[in-house]
């Protein structure tokens, strides 16, 4: 079934460039046809009045641990990338298949394959079959690939398939059974904990690798000043590498950590303030790329628990574009920036024609108000879960209708 | 200038605590760095009748008399759990030890449904320990009367450190109510796993200690020095001057190659021998929270050193801290004049 042809009216495009400019936007057959003075409805359409506020692509939420389509929705996501730290875990094509298709209509999955069988770093995963099934790009989930040797075939086999590999960067030897970041919160806890070179060790080996493999490498979550400053200088060589964050690892420390929060328990873990700070320096130079929810919704069976025993992960799909948003509210980053940040670079990392307002891209249309407040409220939230650690936190910035493919989700 | 020897400051809280429920405005007993400097010596201050009563032959205060307190302990232990059961008994109270080697914990049910079942069994305080940090405060907000922490992961034991000062308090001869101004405390182990380390630096520091911490870098935690102690990896030094030296446990996994090479090669380094000991202050005391690895981390001649250990009077003093926690905090449910509940935060 063809979606109604659609113009949406009296809205401020976020292009890819420049500041949001009021025109029309016309969609027709789920892809964008018409952009500003091309867009006058014609019979048949659909007219939806903006009313001022933003039209900005749906984002594309590069790395996500469950498929929560109420939180997606009401986060302005309309694509997520889904790591393969299932039960059991997407390496095998059929499960990947399978997680393609979990989500349509009205909601695109793209599932990244598992690096390796089991995600155990030790055995390269059907990674071409995957492909094949849906896969959009590989993964090593939650883990880093300790074993370099592993590490560098995955690469050069990536390489080859040109497939992007996301990477999670902190060396295992060192993390160990570290729930925190060394330093005075952890002691004061009695928290074990490991030093945050941790990452940029782990950085420093993948980048390698990725320069000798020519391979394009995506690290999910970047979140030390020393590990940002390796994506830095590589990125100036010419590597191919790509660099991500949630908003947890600019918006907090490790300072959240007193009173042992398992809403705070991150994978990384939260770190020091210098680093929180060195990420949003790397957020405006344009060091990172990607802002991504790392959405994860855990009941108390996981969270409810002494702060080591709990898992890691948060609700973030709603919170994702409001966090995003105080950057612009800062001067941080501009408007197009945040939308490239939230959908343009991770739709192009995942070679989807989406995350962008532009002539024959998907038609995964979110229109935003970017400053109505609400309040954040981990009992009323629309995901399955609640373990958010920005409860109670004032926020603005609030989707007011979405459309994926040119279809209206309600 | 720093004083040769503790003394009672001219404005020590000793002589004038809080009245009633103010001296000690808690509910639940979580961890030293909860207490005030106030509060830490009123409950030593308190701890002193209970030492006279545990000399006498008749060694009953029925005090606790008709309330139930639970030893709900989820992780091995010996002397702290028969320390937790005396002080209750010798109060009064009926004591009801638990288990995890040979509860449901085993049979996969979660802590705080454990929590929840003791609750709802009307114990009048528990006493927990616990492997992982922030176990005992996690406990602590879901049941409705008195938490005291006997050990959670590597984070505190809040009653180690009160029996730890209320020890060298009578070693040194000093009244109710002194600190301990001054006074060079080092502590030697694996102050990184270390509740006890943890505890007594909070305990010590607040008392007015000046406390140095001496362990190899892999057994010593990130930024310790914050906590407000003087860090050394070299034992000598940091044993000159020190008028109390306080070791602690190595637990012999981590003397299998993964922190330390041999246990050998611990005792070469960071064992306290007589002969290591003369570098510390002259007649200086000689604490162990034990269990001990004699041989390793002391000497035997160290450990029963007649005038300089004090480690069998520490424990002691345990059950006699113990019992002044018990009967503190069980004091708002006796409802004794003053001990009105807490209201907001504390309640």
């Amino acid at each position: 079934m063809t979606p109604q042809s659609l113009v949406i009216t009296n809205g401020r495009l976020v292009l890819p460039s420049g500041e949001p400019a009021k025109a029309d936007l016309r969609c027709q057959n789920g892809r964008i046809v018409a952009l500003g003075a091309e867009a006058a409805p014609q019979d048949g359409d659909a007219v939806f009045d903006a009313g001022g506020a933003l039209v900005a692509p749906g984002l594309v939420d590069l790395g996500v641990f469950a498929i929560d389509k109420p939180a997606f929705h009401f986060g302005g996501i309309t694509r997520a990338a889904l790591m393969p730290d299932q039960a059991p875990p997407l390496d095998h094509p059929a499960r990947v298949r399978f997680a393609a298709q979990s989500g349509k209509p009205d909601f695109w999955v793209h599932p990244l394959a598992a690096a390796t069988r089991g995600l155990e770093g030790t055995e390269l995963a059907e990674l071409a079959l995957m492909r094949e099934a849906g896969a959009r790009a590989v993964s090593t989930g939650r883990r880093w690939i300790a074993d370099s040797g592993v590490m560098l075939r995955l690469l050069s086999y990536c390489a080859m398939l040109d497939l992007v590999v996301v990477s999670h960067a902190e060396d295992a030897g060192i993390t160990g059974q570290a729930v925190a970041t060394a330093g005075e919160v952890a002691t004061r806890l009695g928290l074990p904990s490991a030093p945050a070179e941790a990452e940029s060790l782990a950085v420093a080996r993948d980048i390698a690798l990725a320069e000798m493999t020519g391979a394009r490498l995506h690290i999910r979550q970047i979140t030390t000043a020393k590990a940002l400053d390796l994506v830095r200088a590589a990125k100036l060589r010419g590597v191919q590498v790509t660099a991500g964050v949630t908003p947890a690892h600019f918006m907090l420390s490790d300072l959240e950590l007193v009173d042992f929060r398992t809403f705070c328990r991150f994978s990384p873990p939260l770190r020091a303030d210098a680093d929180r700070k060195a990420v949003i320096a790397a957020i405006a130079d344009g060091t990172i790329d990607v802002i991504a929810s790392g959405h994860d919704p855990r009941g108390p069976e996981d969270k409810r628990l002494p702060f080591a025993d709990a898992e890691p992960g948060m609700a973030g799909a709603e919170t994702l574009l409001p966090l995003t948003l105080t950057l612009v509210r800062d001067g941080v980053i501009d408007m197009a920036r945040a939308f490239a940040l939230l959908a343009g670079n991770p739709a192009a990392l995942l070679g989807v024609n989406a995350g962008r307002l532009a002539l024959g891209a998907e038609a995964d249309i979110a229109v935003i108000h970017p400053t109505r407040p609400w309040i954040v409220n981990s009992d009323k939230m629309a995901a399955s879960a609640g373990n958010t650690p920005f409860d109670r936190r004032p926020v603005e910035g609030r989707v007011l209708a979405l459309w994926k493919g040119g279809a209206r989700i309600d | 200038m720093q004083p040769s020897s503790p003394s009672l400051s001219p404005d020590s809280p000793a002589r004038s605590y809080p009245a009633g429920g103010l001296a000690f405005p808690h509910r639940d007993l979580t961890g030293i760095g909860q207490l005030a400097r106030h509060e830490i010596l009123y409950l030593l201050d308190e701890a002193e009748q209970w030492v006279e009563l545990n000399r006498q032959s008749q060694k009953r205060a029925d005090l606790l008399s008709g309330l139930t307190i639970i030893n709900a302990f989820f992780e091995n232990s010996t002397r702290t759990l028969l320390s937790f059961e005396i002080a209750g008994k010798r109060l009064g109270a009926d004591v009801v030890n638990m288990h995890a080697a040979t509860s449901s914990v085993k049979k996969g049910e979660t802590l705080i449904d454990t929590a929840m079942t003791l609750n709802a069994m009307r114990a009048d305080a528990i006493v927990i320990r616990h492997a992982s940090s922030g176990a005992v405060r996690l406990i602590a907000e879901k049941v409705d009367c008195p938490v005291l922490n006997a050990g959670d992961g590597q984070h505190e034991h809040p009653t180690q450190a009160l029996l730890d000062a209320l020890t060298i308090r009578h070693a040194l001869g000093l009244p109710k109510g002194s600190d301990l101004n001054g006074l060079r405390v080092t502590i030697c182990g694996d102050i990184l796993h270390s509740r006890v380390a943890r505890s007594n630096i909070l305990s010590l520091t607040a008392l007015g200690c000046e406390v140095s911490v001496c362990a190899p870098p892999a057994l010593m935690p990130a930024e310790i020095e914050v906590m407000g102690v003087k860090v050394f990896h070299d034992f000598d030094a940091a044993l000159k001057g020190a008028q109390v030296v306080m070791m602690l446990r190595l637990q012999m996994e981590r003397m299998q190659g993964q922190f330390i090479p041999s246990p050998r090669e611990y005792r070469h380094l960071y064992g306290l021998s007589l002969e290591r000991l003369a570098k510390a202050e002259a007649g200086a005391l000689v604490m162990h929270p034990g269990p001990m690895n004699r041989g390793i981390e002391i000497d035997s001649q160290v450990a029963d050193h007649v005038e300089r250990s004090l480690i069998t009077r520490q424990v002691e003093r345990g059950v006699a801290i113990r019992m002044a926690c018990l009967e503190v905090l069980t004091r708002r449910a006796r409802q004794l004049p003053g001990w009105e509940p807490l209201g907001g935060e504390n309640a």
